[in-house]
């Protein structure tokens, strides 16, 4: 297990900067994320601490070892890819077994390593299979048993959910955290989709052209947004903000809620919501409007099932936000957050 | 009815069914009048005894095919046709592969590269064929000079002009001719190749033969497989390249079918014979044509 850090690293493609000065640590046996839209440099990131594509400028440690320079082979990494990349032409014992044989590993050694990988992941009928006989989950079984059966220091994943239907990504969500969790080993996991970040990750890093925006919990940056892009990044719908001279503020959609619903904080900020469509989701509600004095910004409010109030469109309603949920940011988007300010 | 057949008739370039014959009917014609005429004329030219002398078709049974085998030139021509495509499509498979390998990655000049390797394939054979004649001079070759000047040789070598070596220059001139269109076949396969398998090989810490002869190559194999197909019916079926290097001398050392066919039947006058040699190599051809497709389909992987 090895600890993965990167130092002021940098990508140019020509003229496009990829990746623009990135820091980032991971903590020993931690599962981060690199989260972010596509074209932001998530990807290049792991290709670089892959060792598949050269830095223009920086440095990688894994554990505490510069690599710059090093074949991907000399790394101790091991990587899923977007697509499984199987070799399609062998079975699925020789692709488990390919990385082994790389390493010159005798074959009496091979065969109970490969038999050790592929029970971890429950494919030991099918090792005698080819890739194109295996549906989408066991093929992603078959990447990740060939990525971890020499052992690596340190696991790198390409959105390896991305090519799987919406059921069976739950279910391979959930083995991947159970085996991460029993192995322990540092994992760095690339994706787009904001759900796997938030469910997966035990830090997420936010990333948008070129740079990390932010690096915290799921907590963190959901809660505490550190600029006006992670605040619209992260939370489906985005968070609500509203313009004043001197600054933003926001505040999450679930957070708006009718005067006199609202309980607990008796802190709370009043606002006339003129409401202009109601979503009915099942086991929410999506108030889609304005606030008053603020008529161009569009604004989401999400109730949840057990409010059950009445709702009449096309009126103004009393809605407040507690003080304690509202988040301001500096109007140039690259803000931090300013200290809560009465309002 | 007339306001229909009007329309049917305005409509007509709409109608895919008409357009389909108007637009393969080019291909037709040229292929009924260049290929299949001459064919069927060939397949009934081989059961007669027909000659330049005697141009009437009496059908003699198999007896012209019976001539044809009976004569040991025949025979040694055969042989000189497998080894020839043999030896020509395993130099082929070869240098194809690696130029292919070369040429699909980054380098300075690659467009001039490109350029220079598909130029054997662009030129005329039989112009091409010319040039190399020169280049195999038995007096003047400047191959011959160069190996002088470094002292390699003190006489000639007469390239073409012993048996032996005759077979392996007639070799040598069919593989550069035919090692172009394999290379862009092969390369075309090796761009199919998703960049992803080129990185999970470098990841899982394979070096470049390994992922040469374990993942490329065995990738490629079905695309390998059509390019020998083309190869080898190139090297059965072309006649104009053992024709102008040696005309199948010396002394029928080099003699292959295509050009025995052509020395028996044009210019020894017995069309019949001529045709039935021709037509020898169709059953062998067709089942290697099955055989190849079929295991290029069987390989068929990503």
């Amino acid at each position: 297990m090895a600890v993965v850090e990167v130092r002021g690293l940098t990508k140019h493609f020509g003229d496009v900067i990829a990746v623009d000065g990135v820091d980032l640590r991971s903590e020993e046996g931690e599962f981060l994320v690199l989260l972010g839209p596509s074209g932001c440099g998530k990807t290049t990131l792991l290709r670089m601490i892959a060792g598949l594509e050269q830095p223009t400028d920086g440095e990688i440690l894994l554990g505490g070892e510069n690599v710059i320079g090093l074949p991907p082979r000399a790394r101790r990494v091991a990587m899923v890819f977007q697509s499984y990349a199987l070799y399609p032409h062998m079975t699925v014992a020789n692709n488990i077994a390919f990385p082994l044989r790389s390493q010159g590993m005798p074959a009496a050694e091979r065969g109970p390593k490969v038999k050790w990988a592929a029970e971890l992941f429950g494919i030991e009928r099918l090792l005698d299979r080819r890739p194109r006989q295996l549906s989408g989950g066991e093929r992603q079984r078959v990447a990740l048993a060939r990525a971890l059966v020499r052992e690596p220091s340190v696991f790198l994943l390409d959105e390896p959910l991305s090519n799987l239907d919406a059921k069976l990504r739950a279910a391979a969500r959930d083995d991947l955290m159970e085996f991460q969790r029993r192995i322990g080993i540092t994992t760095i996991y690339v994706t787009h989709d904001q759900v796997e970040a938030m469910g997966m990750g035990d830090r997420i890093a936010v990333m948008n052209q070129g740079k990390v925006r932010q690096l915290g919990t799921p907590e963190d940056v959901y809660h505490n947004p550190s600029d006006v892009f992670v605040a619209q990044f992260i939370g489906s719908p985005p968070m609500n903000l509203l313009e004043t001279p001197e600054f933003l503020y926001g505040f999450r959609p679930e957070q708006l809620l009718p005067e006199g619903i609202a309980s607990g904080e008796a802190d709370r900020m009043s606002l006339t919501f003129h409401v202009n469509r109601v979503e009915y989701l099942g086991s929410e509600r999506y108030l889609y409007g304005h606030i008053r004095g603020h008529d161009e910004t569009k604004v989401i409010a999400m109730l949840p099932a057990t409010v059950s109030l009445p709702i009449e469109v096309d009126r103004d309603h009393k809605f407040s936000v507690a003080h304690s949920q509202l988040r301001f940011f500096e109007r140039r988007d690259r803000g931090e957050t300013i200290p809560a300010q009465p309002l | 009815m007339t306001s229909s057949t009007l329309t049917r008739d305005r409509y007509l370039a709409d109608n895919p069914k008409f357009l389909a014959g108007l637009f393969m009917s080019p291909a037709l014609i040229y292929i009924i009048a260049l290929v299949g005429f001459p064919f069927v004329l060939a397949i009934i030219y081989a059961f007669t005894d027909i000659s330049t002398g005697n141009p009437e078709l009496n059908f003699v049974g198999f007896d012209t095919f019976r001539r044809v085998l009976d004569d040991p030139v025949f025979r040694k021509a055969l042989w000189n046709t497998f080894w020839f495509a043999t030896l020509a499509n395993l130099v082929v498979v070869v240098l194809a592969t690696a130029l292919a390998e070369v040429l699909t990655r980054d380098f300075r000049g690659k467009w001039l590269v490109r350029f220079l390797v598909l130029l054997p394939w662009v030129a005329p054979v039989s112009l091409a064929t010319i040039t190399w004649l020169w280049t195999l001079d038995s007096i003047f070759s400047p191959i011959d000079w160069v190996l002088r000047q470094f002292g390699l040789i003190t006489e000639n070598m007469y390239w073409l002009g012993r048996p032996q070596l005759a077979m392996w220059s007639i070799v040598i001139v069919q593989a550069w001719r035919i090692v172009p269109l394999a290379a862009v076949i092969v390369m075309a396969g090796l761009v199919a190749i998703p960049d992803e398998i080129n990185d999970a090989v470098a990841v899982d810490g394979a070096g470049t033969w390994r992922r040469m002869f374990q993942v490329t190559i065995p990738l490629l194999a079905p695309i390998i497989a059509v390019a020998v197909l083309f190869g080898v019916i190139l090297s059965i079926s072309d006649m104009s390249l053992v024709y102008v290097l040696t005309r199948g001398g010396p002394t029928h050392s080099t003699q292959v079918l295509s050009t025995w066919a052509f020395i028996k039947g044009i210019e020894g006058g017995a069309l019949g014979q001529g045709a039935a040699v021709a037509l020898f190599l169709l059953p062998v051809l067709v089942g290697i044509t099955a055989v190849v497709l079929r295991l290029a389909r069987r390989r068929e992987v990503l």
